[in-house]
């Protein structure tokens, strides 16, 4: 059964990722439409990034983590290199549980 | 790293990708066989479905003995991968095989180091290293946890759940800038979040598709209808835009993808 779960779980997801790149081709989209695409996958990367910021499971996910990955977001507007801008998320919010902030 | 294409990734940003894959991988690998699962569960699990977010949710559930849920739940979570598809299939390649193994290389971070740059070139180049490098460190990473066990210690206790949203919001800013992109995008997110304490993991960040509605706003035309005909180039040509600009603001077309929410 355990074993039943996973492939379940592997090919629906891959069926998802070849659909998305196969339908592309299929689908005769507008100009607007294509334009729209990279919109679609940058909203869904914007709520990916802004709930797993905000939100741990269905429930706020309290101080450290917002406070990280605040300073990140706001180094990463100042243009600091991506590798600042992730050390720095991880290291506020570590050393912010460290001092027993949740 | 190559000449040939010049790409904005640096190799010491995916060397950072790679090192908190790493270490999430790890953690996966302990904490499934803290749950007492068999060591051979998570390997596999990373390997074939190769989604961190939705092997985290569905070996709680496998734990739990409701395999069902696991994969209705993990499902769920990565139905985002079909717009993700859609986006990034140009960058994949034309070749089949480019295309069956590029695409279970797609997550999160492959997308969005992908469009993260200009040219189709670099996009795709920059595609396969990162899909490649965070394939072998999250496997490796889940060996490492599973070997290890509780010794690889919390990676909330490292910060590494605030690094992964922050290095998001890095490569996204860029896009950001484009006017039209930052409404969807913000009315998306501000939708996904809101709808997360009431729907099920999974839904609320597929219903930020609904920020593409923005896009419906200035032409005030029919914006609650669906629009059967949406394959007809012929649809556009009613709508007078102002200016060229106004031409490029104003999107009449439905989003075909929102009837997930």
């Amino acid at each position: 059964m355990l074993i039943a779960a996973i492939v379940a779980l592997a090919v629906g997801t891959y069926a998802f990722r070849l659909s998305g790149v196969l339908l592309r081709d299929r689908l005769e989209l507008s100009d607007s439409l294509q334009r729209m695409l990279p919109m679609a996958a940058t909203a869904l990367l914007t709520a990916l990034a802004g709930t797993a910021a905000l939100m741990a499971g269905s429930e706020f996910a309290g101080l450290a983590r917002p406070a990280g990955v605040l300073v990140g977001g706001l180094l990463a507007w100042q243009k600091a290199p991506f590798v600042v801008v992730v050390l720095a998320a991880a290291a506020v919010a570590g050393l912010l549980r460290l001092a027993g902030v949740a | 790293m190559g000449t040939l294409y010049r790409t904005k990734a640096r190799p010491r940003d995916i060397g950072a990708l790679a090192a908190a894959t790493l270490a999430v991988g790890a953690s996966f690998g302990a904490i499934t066989i803290a749950y007492g699962l068999p060591a051979w569960v998570p390997v596999v699990m990373s390997v074939l479905i190769f989604a961190g977010g939705a092997q985290f949710l569905a070996v709680g559930l496998l734990a739990a003995g409701n395999p069902i849920a696991a994969v209705v739940a993990g499902l769920l979570l990565n139905a985002r991968h079909l717009p993700f598809g859609l986006a990034v299939a140009d960058t994949l390649g034309a070749r089949w095989r480019d295309r069956l193994v590029g695409s279970h290389l797609m997550t999160d971070e492959t997308v969005a180091f992908a469009l993260a740059e200009s040219s189709p070139a670099a996009r795709r180049r920059v595609y396969w290293l990162v899909g490649a490098t965070i394939f072998v460190t999250w496997n490796t990473g889940v060996v490492l946890g599973v070997l290890l066990g509780g010794a690889t210690g919390d990676p909330d206790a490292l910060g590494l759940d605030a690094a992964f949203p922050a290095g998001l919001i890095a490569l996204i800013l860029p896009s950001l800038r484009d006017r039209g992109t930052r409404l969807v995008a913000l009315t998306g997110a501000a939708v996904a979040v809101l709808l997360t304490p009431v729907l099920p993991a999974g839904l609320p960040v597929m219903c930020a598709l609904l920020g593409l509605l923005v896009l419906l706003r200035p032409a005030r035309r029919d914006p609650a209808r669906r629009d059967p005909a949406r394959r007809d180039p012929a649809r556009r040509d009613p709508a007078p835009p102002s200016t060229p600009e106004a031409a490029d603001q104003v999107e009449k077309t439905t989003e075909p993808k929102e009837a997930s929410c």
